[in-house]
C-alpha cells in the first residue's frame, strides 16, 4: 500500500506547540538546548563527544530537510485525482462515517482541532481529509499540520501537495491569514501513540498553543472528534523512557518511541515503516464552531478554554464510544 | 460512472416538471442528497446554480452545479462547476394523457485518477444507481399523493358548492 494516495493517510501528527514557542514560554530553554547536547554528555572521554556530534549532525540533516511552509505547494488537481483512492480506503477499509461537516463555516479561516489516533498511519486523517475535500471541494484551501519528521521522510513529499505543512506557529498563522481551513492535532505524537486502553481518551498533553493562535488570529475553533483509529493495531506503550535514552527528543523532536503489536511486523518498535492498519470502523463527529471571544469574553483565559474544549471533546468521544459494540467491527 | 433510473408516473408532465425543476423540493425526494442550495440570483432556469451534495460511501460528494439545459416541461440538465466532475439530467416525456415517463441520469468521475478511479467508479455505480432508483420512486409517491390530495380537495369544493 505504499503508493502516494496512502501516503496521504500516513501520519499528520500536527502540533502547534513547537519548540520555539515553548522556548519563549520558559525563558532561555531553547537557546540552551543545543548546548546541553554536548555538555550533558561531555563528562567523559571521546566516545560520548563523538556520539553527541553525530547526533547534532543528524539533527542538522533533519532540520535541513524540513520544508518551509510554502502554501503554494498545495495542488488541488493532485488532490482531486487522488480522491477516488482515498474514497476506496475510507469507504471500504474503514467504513468511514463523518458527521456534522455542515458545522464548519462555509468560507473563511477556521481552526479544526482533532484528537489523533492510530500511530503513524493515522487512519482518521484520511477519512477526514477525504470528507472535507469532497464536501467543500478541492477548490477550498485546506491545510494540515504535520510533525517535522513526517515531512522530512523520503518518499512522503507528496503530502505537501495535499496541503500538509510542518507544524509550527508561524506556518499555522500563515495558513489562517491566507483564509484557509487548518487541521491541527494538538496531541501530536504524544496522543497518537497512547496505549490501546486509553483509546477513548482525549489527551493533548497540556498543549495550548493552538488556542493562543486562534485568539491571535481571531478564528473560530471547530472540534473534530474521531473514534476507531486507535483500534487499527494494539498499541502498548509510548516508550517515552526509551526515546529519552536514545536522545530522540533532542534530535528528531520525538518524545516517544512507541511499541505496538501490528500487522505485518508483530512486535513493532518505533512504527517508522508504518504498518497495515486493521480495518476498524472510523466515525468522526464535527462539532459546532466555537467563537472564543464571544463565548469566553474579550480577554479569555487560555486554561479555561482548554479545559472546556477537552471536556466537550471527551463528552463527544464518550458518546461515540457508547454507540460502539465491539472494537474494530464498530 | 453512469447511472440511470426511470419510471412512469400517473400525472401530467407539467405536474412532474413542477417538482423536478423546483430546487426547494430536491431534498424531499432525491435520495442520498444532503444539500441542494440555491447559489444564484435566479432560483430556476438556464444558468441557475446550486450547491449540491450526494452521500456516496463514506463521503458526501458534489459541489457547485449549473443548469445548462432548460426546456420545460421536458429537459433539465446540469453540469458541475466545482468539485467532482458530474453531469445530470431529468428527461420527462408524456406517454399518454395523464401519464409521464420520468428518467434521471447521472454521470460522474475524476479525470486522471487512474486505476483507483476506475475501481472506485465501479464500486460507486450501484450505490448511485440505488439512490436514483429511490429518487424516482419517491418522486412518483410525491407527485401522485399531491395529485390525489388536489383531486380530493377539488371534489370537496365541488360538493360544498353543490350543497350550497
Amino acid at each position: 500500500m505504499a503508493h502516494s494516495g496512502v501516503a496521504g493517510t500516513a501520519d499528520t501528527n500536527g502540533q502547534v506547540d513547537s519548540d520555539d514557542e515553548r522556548g519563549r514560554a520558559d525563558g532561555t530553554r531553547s537557546s540552551t538546548d543545543g548546548g546541553s547536547a554536548s555538555s550533558g554528555s561531555g563528562g567523559g572521554g571521546v566516545g560520548p563527544a563523538l556520539v553527541s556530534r553525530a547526533l547534532r549532525g543528524v539533527a542538522r540533516q533533519v532540520q535541513s530537510r524540513i520544508p518551509r511552509a510554502d502554501l503554494d505547494e498545495r495542488d488541488p488537481d493532485f488532490i482531486r485525482e487522488r480522491l477516488p483512492l482515498m474514497w476506496l480506503a475510507a469507504s471500504l477499509w474503514y467504513r468511514g462515517e463523518v458527521r456534522g461537516l455542515g458545522n464548519i463555516p462555509d468560507d473563511g479561516p477556521v481552526l479544526m482541532v482533532g484528537n489523533h489516533s492510530g500511530g503513524n498511519m493515522t487512519p482518521d486523517t484520511v477519512v477526514f481529509t477525504l470528507a472535507f475535500n469532497t464536501y467543500f471541494g478541492v477548490e477550498r484551501s485546506f491545510y494540515q499540520l504535520a510533525h517535522n519528521l513526517v515531512l522530512s521522510m523520503p518518499g512522503l513529499g507528496s503530502l505537501r501537495r495535499f496541503g500538509t505543512v510542518a507544524a509550527s506557529p508561524a506556518n499555522a498563522r500563515k495558513a489562517l491569514q491566507a483564509g484557509a481551513a487548518l487541521l491541527v492535532y494538538p496531541g501530536g505524537d504524544y496522543e497518537v501513540h497512547r496505549p490501546f486502553w486509553e483509546r477513548n481518551r482525549i489527551d493533548f498533553d497540556g498543549r495550548k498553543g493552538f488556542i493562543r493562535l486562534a485568539l491571535q488570529e481571531n478564528v473560530p475553533i471547530v472540534p473534530v472528534v474521531s473514534i476507531g483509529g486507535h483500534e487499527t493495531a494494539l498499541f502498548l506503550t509510548r516508550g517515552e523512557g526509551l526515546a529519552r535514552l536514545l536522545a530522540l527528543d533532542r534530535v528528531f523532536r520525538l518524545k516517544v518511541l512507541p511499541v505496538s503489536l501490528a500487522v505485518p511486523w508483530g512486535l513493532n518498535v518505533g512504527d517508522m515503516l508504518g504498518h497495515i492498519p486493521l480495518p476498524a470502523k472510523i466515525t468522526i463527529e464535527t462539532l459546532p464552531p466555537i467563537d472564543l471571544k464571544a463565548e469566553f469574553g474579550p480577554e479569555p483565559d487560555v486554561d479555561e478554554i482548554y479545559d472546556h474544549l477537552i471536556r466537550l471533546m471527551q463528552d463527544t468521544l464518550d458518546a461515540l464510544a457508547e454507540e460502539r459494540r465491539l472494537p474494530v467491527i464498530g | 460512472m453512469r447511472a440511470t433510473a426511470a419510471t412512469t408516473i400517473s400525472a401530467p408532465i407539467e405536474t412532474v416538471w413542477a417538482v423536478v425543476s423546483d430546487p426547494e423540493q430536491a431534498l424531499s425526494f432525491m435520495s442520498g442528497v444532503t444539500r441542494w442550495e440555491i447559489e444564484s440570483d435566479e432560483p430556476v432556469g438556464l444558468g441557475a446554480r446550486y450547491r449540491m451534495l450526494l452521500r456516496v460511501g463514506s463521503a458526501e460528494v458534489g459541489g457547485l452545479i449549473e443548469i445548462v439545459e432548460w426546456d420545460p416541461p421536458q429537459e433539465l440538465a446540469w453540469t458541475s462547476i466545482t468539485g467532482v466532475d458530474q453531469r445530470g439530467r431529468w428527461r420527462l416525456r408524456s406517454v399518454a394523457p395523464g401519464r409521464t415517463k420520468a428518467e434521471i441520469r447521472l454521470a460522474a468521475g475524476v479525470a486522471g485518477s487512474g486505476i483507483a478511479g476506475w475501481v472506485a467508479e465501479r464500486i460507486a455505480q450501484p450505490i448511485v444507481g440505488g439512490h436514483l432508483r429511490n429518487t424516482v420512486t419517491q418522486l412518483t409517491r410525491l407527485v401522485e399523493n399531491e395529485q390525489m390530495r388536489e383531486q380530493a380537495a377539488a371534489r370537496r369544493a365541488a360538493r360544498s358548492a353543490h350543497a350550497g
